[in-house]
């Protein structure tokens, strides 16, 4: 009796987790293995398929465009230091018993709540070279400012600054959410020892956010990695940009997918991205108990 | 007559910290500033024609003028492409916010050999991103003749959130077991535990999910980007983005504000409504400072 009633729960259990476990089975790890398989063929949809070997790798590691969007990836991730610096400044702000501290906290997040495609037809409205605002704001200030989507040096600093202005207010969150868990008697004992405020910073604030830090920075490198949408919104080309100074991972591999329907190319390139994922998520175990201040 | 020294020491610290409020209040004046100048800078673009949106210096507060928002309609099916977007985003928190919340409730309080390996299987994939699938994805779609319908956007999704899952996941662990085998002895179904017990003690944690699911599905642009081509079948931030393409050549900058505004504000609103939702959705995902 017992026995069964066990085995009836089990059964229902798995019947219970089937959804995802089927999701699991037919729409990842199925269409990873079959992107694997179609890496090492030359496939375009419209003729069969032929089995290339590593031509594909070897042809992705010599192509100039495929190191390029790396490289405009990675570059993209300035924007991550930089907002959560800013991040941790508004939420040590927002975390002071001010009035209106609660409005402050809706506002900024509201970027955060917008699409990415409406956030990147806003600011490629606002990067306008004659008629934006940014070029509006920097002309008071004697600046005249750069043509910043049709110039190859300023595109990316175009978009960090967007990405920055669309993250900051989101993080902030997170960080204010940190912050209401550092315990109060830490920085009464320390204004015992006579601590500045500098010092409580460095030595109690700082470090007892290192996991929420931890935590952004690994959110924002599998979003960096992933970066699409607003490049290809805002960027020229189909998001190349000027030079393919704009281009990344993720919108090549649209590209080639999509648009010249080189399947068996574009699923290497998924595969790379693939394995700086797996990297990532490597790191993010293996690293996180040394990294982070307990 | 010398002033008492204590009552100077509390004095000039309470003006020293209101110095420190003057300061922080100011900062965080500059950045809402920083945020919101440039949503009213759209907002007064969608009120001028294509020439007055290019004079400067601007004119910060033009007459009101909503013709753009009657035009937009007229241009683009943007009513159906809001309708599309309801279409793919309600089925799927509808059932997958049952699905999520039920494989939740095994992985929390049911016994069944290998529940610890297939939970950790699961989230592993949160580790891998849509951009590294959506080409199979693609092209089994294709086989199914299921590109350009809005079916490849509702059915893999409608399955269950594993991001989702686990945040329930975690909040049912909470809940002692006490409350299970008491309603087992009185003779429930497992399936009514889940209903009548669990659920409704874990409906902040649902609710949360889910408004953060529903804006991922309605903000969502490489899913319908990649499948849908007929501009019928589209959905609204596809729409727009190809409006905002095909205008951009004729620089009417006024009407693509008009229609990027009309995209935000449903969702401003929501987030407004709903905002303590957003802000405690964080406290639900146990990462701890």
């Amino acid at each position: 009796m017992q026995l069964t009633e066990k085995k009836k729960e089990m059964w229902i259990a798995y019947l219970f987790i089937l959804p995802l476990l089927l999701q699991f089975a037919l729409f990842t790890v199925g269409p990873m293995i079959f992107s694997g398989i179609m890496s090492f063929t030359d496939w375009n949809i419209v003729q069969k398929a032929s089995f290339v070997g590593f031509d594909n790798y070897k042809n992705l590691f010599q192509d100039e465009k495929f190191w390029k969007s790396l490289y405009n990836t990675v570059y993209y991730m300035i924007g991550i230091p930089v907002g959560l610096i800013l991040a941790m400044l508004l939420a040590i702000g927002l975390n002071r018993p001010i009035k209106g501290s609660k409005a402050f906290r809706v506002i900024f997040y509201m970027p955060a709540v917008c699409s990415l495609a409406a956030v990147a037809i806003l600011w490629q409205w606002l990067l306008n070279k004659d008629y934006g605002l940014i070029n509006y704001a920097l002309s008071w200030f004697g600046i005249e400012g750069p043509s910043w989507l049709g110039n190859e040096t300023w595109i990316k600093a175009g978009l960090i600054i967007m990405m920055v202005w669309k993250g900051v207010g989101a993080s902030s969150i997170f960080y204010l959410a940190g912050l209401q868990n550092v315990p109060k008697s830490l920085y009464e004992a320390a204004e015992i020892d006579g601590a500045g405020k500098f010092g409580m910073f460095r030595h109690i604030t700082f470090p007892l956010l290192t996991p929420m830090t931890f935590f952004l920075v690994i959110t924002g490198l599998i979003g960096g990695f992933q970066l699409f949408v607003e490049v290809v919104i805002m960027a020229s080309n189909g998001g190349d940009g000027p030079n393919n100074s704009a281009v990344t991972l993720v919108v090549y591999m649209f590209q080639k997918a999509f648009n010249y329907y080189e399947m068996g190319y574009a699923s290497a390139m998924a595969w790379v991205l693939g394995i700086i994922m797996f990297i990532i998520t490597f790191i993010q175990f293996k690293f996180q108990d040394k990294w982070v201040h307990e | 007559m010398s002033a008492n020294p204590k009552i100077m020491q509390g004095l000039s610290k309470k003006a020293s910290e209101r110095w420190t409020d003057f300061i922080v209040y100011s900062l965080l004046t500059l950045g809402s500033l920083v945020i919101l100048i440039p949503f009213w800078w759209i907002f007064i673009t969608t009120m001028k024609s294509p020439m007055e949106a290019f004079v400067m210096p601007p004119d910060w507060f033009p007459k009101p003028n909503f013709v753009k928002y009657t035009e937009i309609w007229e241009k683009a099916p943007f009513l159906q492409g809001i309708l599309n977007s309801l279409k793919v985003a309600l089925p799927i928190i509808i059932v997958g916010t049952f699905t999520s919340s039920l494989a939740a409730f095994a992985f929390a309080k049911l016994r069944f050999p290998g529940r610890n390996f297939l939970f950790l299987m699961l989230l592993a994939t949160i580790m891998i991103p849509f951009p590294v699938v959506m080409i199979p994805q693609f092209v089994m779609f294709s086989e199914l003749q299921w590109i350009d319908s809005l079916k490849p956007l509702i059915i893999p999704a409608m399955l269950g959130n594993v991001f989702m899952m686990f945040f329930i996941r975690q909040f049912m662990n909470g809940i002692s077991d006490e409350f299970i085998e008491a309603a087992k002895i009185d003779g429930a179904s497992l399936f009514g535990i889940f209903i009548k017990i669990m659920l409704p003690m874990v409906k902040p944690a649902v609710a949360a999910q889910l408004i953060l699911w529903f804006l991922g599905i309605w903000n969502d642009y490489l899913g319908p980007r990649i499948y849908l081509s007929t501009p019928e079948k589209k959905t609204i931030q596809l729409m727009m983005a190809d409006f905002n393409a095909f205008y951009v050549i004729q620089s009417d900058y006024p009407l693509i504000m008009a229609a990027a505004f009309i995209v935000m504000i449903p969702i401003l609103i929501v987030f407004l409504v709903f905002q303590r939702y957003f802000v405690e959705s964080l406290n639900f995902t146990g990462v701890k400072g």
